[in-house]
């Protein structure tokens, strides 16, 4: 398992480079790990996003899929896509501190 | 009496009422079993209809004989579960009370849910071949195709068997040169996931395959749109590829009865616990197959070996003792490599797919993940088994746990 740096200090990451402990994560962690994802100011829209999958996967242990996260999150795909390029899910889960979503096949 | 009601009379409702009612006292239960059709479909078959290796005649059977006697089968759609009352209501608003439930309904493909899928060029440039109508239009087509760009997409994941994409592929790629235009055929993957497959060693061994039959991959590709004027898919990024013929693999949902019920996730599918198989929140209604929202793929193996499991289960569960068996995501399918061969991948929730010699170490005779004649055979065979080994709820000579054995890590 790897670590970045984040801040000055070395956080622990999975193997998708994911922080590894959710306990690691704030809101200046979340801007850091925006910019190295090329997202340089995190909106009140990517906000909503990432405050909503924290909330799911604290619940439910996982973070949501794309298709829930515009059913439910009131943000529609085509924006979701704009605020996070190539792969909303994935990305998002990165920025909000969570493990990948789980690839189903 | 009890009623024991299974909704759907596919691979895993079937198996099921072969495998309980002979075990079930008759004069104590009921078994009753809901589908909307009386035909059976062979669905791993409908990917070898396009290139005429089946026909449709080959993939189809009459439901009824396949179930065993004293099992009552209902010709009906399913209008909804109340879950709270014990109680289905059938499409005409009929009811079927239940003491336990066996949701088996499936996963079918909704392509409506993208736009400019279905319009009046469907089944004319572009195709499925998930659903028996679909796989024999394509099979028509290809027939007088004279070459162009293919495209193959499946739009969403997860999909019922995901290699399917990978296999029509192949399978087209070894049609194609045997017709003598394969230099007039552009192949190429277009796919929502960031490789071949989604398991890291087996996704590197199948992009090795696509690479030396020269099928071209597009990776990361999220579809919003099909553009049937301009003949292009158009991804949410904006990005676009361009088609002469498109066989799309549609958005897989569950069945919308189990939307109608409040019983799904976002997709249709029933959460179950990944063990027992039991829906969660619910003590009397089980699930197997593609209508569960397991992370175990969605195939008939699968719902083979989770029919091991759910027989057991049941029959310690209704006597209200302690269920003995757990589902472990396993997983076997054969892969269609083209040229009359094929590979094999066995895997579970924990452990990838990986190489080695299947069922017996050093032995085979079949192996796994490399290409044999065999393993060809095996998938040609496994029609024959389906029908009358598997369906009929026979055990095959390998227990529904997946084996390190013969594996190499």
């Amino acid at each position: 398992m790897g670590t970045i740096n984040i801040l000055g200090k070395q956080l622990a990451v999975d193997a998708d480079g994911n922080l590894a402990n959710r306990s690691d994560w704030n809101e200046d962690v979340a801007r850091e790990l925006a910019k190295q994802e090329g997202i340089p100011n995190l909106t009140s829209q990517h906000w909503t996003i990432i405050n909503y999958m924290r909330k799911v996967s604290e619940k439910e242990g996982s973070a949501p899929s794309i298709r829930r996260l515009t059913k439910e999150s009131g943000v529609d795909t085509k924006t979701l896509y704009q605020l996070f390029p190539k792969g909303p899910a994935k990305r998002a889960a990165k920025i909000a501190g969570l493990p990948k979503p789980v690839g189903c096949i | 009496m009890k009623h024991l009601l299974i909704l759907g009379g596919g691979t895993g409702g079937t198996m099921m009422a072969n495998k309980l009612a002979p075990v079930l006292d008759a004069r104590e239960w009921q078994v009753t079993i809901v589908d909307n059709s009386e035909k059976h479909y062979y669905q791993p078959g409908f990917l070898l209809v396009p290139f005429g290796t089946y026909t449709m005649r080959d993939v189809v059977k009459p439901r009824r004989q396949y179930l065993p006697a004293g099992v009552k089968l209902v010709i009906s759609s399913i209008d909804r579960i109340e879950a709270d009352k014990n109680k289905v209501v059938l499409s005409d608003q009929s009811i079927l009370p239940y003491d336990y439930l066996i949701i088996a309904t499936g996963a079918d493909i909704h392509p409506e849910q993208n736009e400019g899928l279905v319009d009046d060029e469907w089944r004319k440039s572009k195709f499925d071949f998930y659903t028996p109508e679909g796989a024999d239009q394509l099979s028509k087509f290809l027939k007088g195709w004279e070459g162009g760009k293919l495209v193959v997409n499946p739009v969403e994941m997860p999909i019922k068997c995901p290699v399917a994409p990978l296999e029509f592929l192949f399978l087209a790629d070894a049609y194609f040169t045997e017709k003598g235009i394969r230099d007039k055929v552009e192949l190429r993957l277009v796919t929502p996931l960031s490789g071949a497959f989604t398991k890291p060693k087996a996704s590197q061994i199948l992009g090795e395959f696509l690479e030396r039959k020269k099928i071209e991959v597009t990776p990361d590709f999220d579809l919003a749109r099909v553009d049937s004027k301009e003949k292009k898919l158009v991804a949410w990024d904006d990005t676009e590829v361009g088609y002469d013929l498109l066989v799309s693999v549609p958005t897989n949902m569950g069945d919308p009865c189990i939307g109608r019920s409040g019983l799904g996730n976002e997709l249709n599918y029933v959460p179950t616990d990944k063990e027992t198989l039991l829906a969660k929140g619910h003590d009397n209604i089980f699930v197997i197959g593609d209508a569960t929202d397991l992370p175990s793929s969605k195939a008939g193996s699968v719902v083979h070996f989770q029919s091991e499991v759910l027989f057991e289960n049941f029959l310690e569960h209704i006597e209200k003792r302690p269920m003995p068996a757990h589902f472990d995501g396993h997983t076997n399918c054969f892969i269609e490599s083209g040229f009359g061969k094929g590979l094999l991948i066995d895997f579970n929730y924990e452990t990838e797919p990986l190489p080695g010699e299947f069922p017996l170490p050093g032995v085979g005779p079949l192996s796994l993940l490399k290409e044999s004649s065999m393993n060809h055979y095996g998938k040609l065979m496994f029609r024959w088994v389906y029908w009358n080994v598997l369906l009929r709820g026979l055990k095959l000579p390998m227990g529904s746990a997946m084996s390190m054995a013969g594996k190499r890590v």
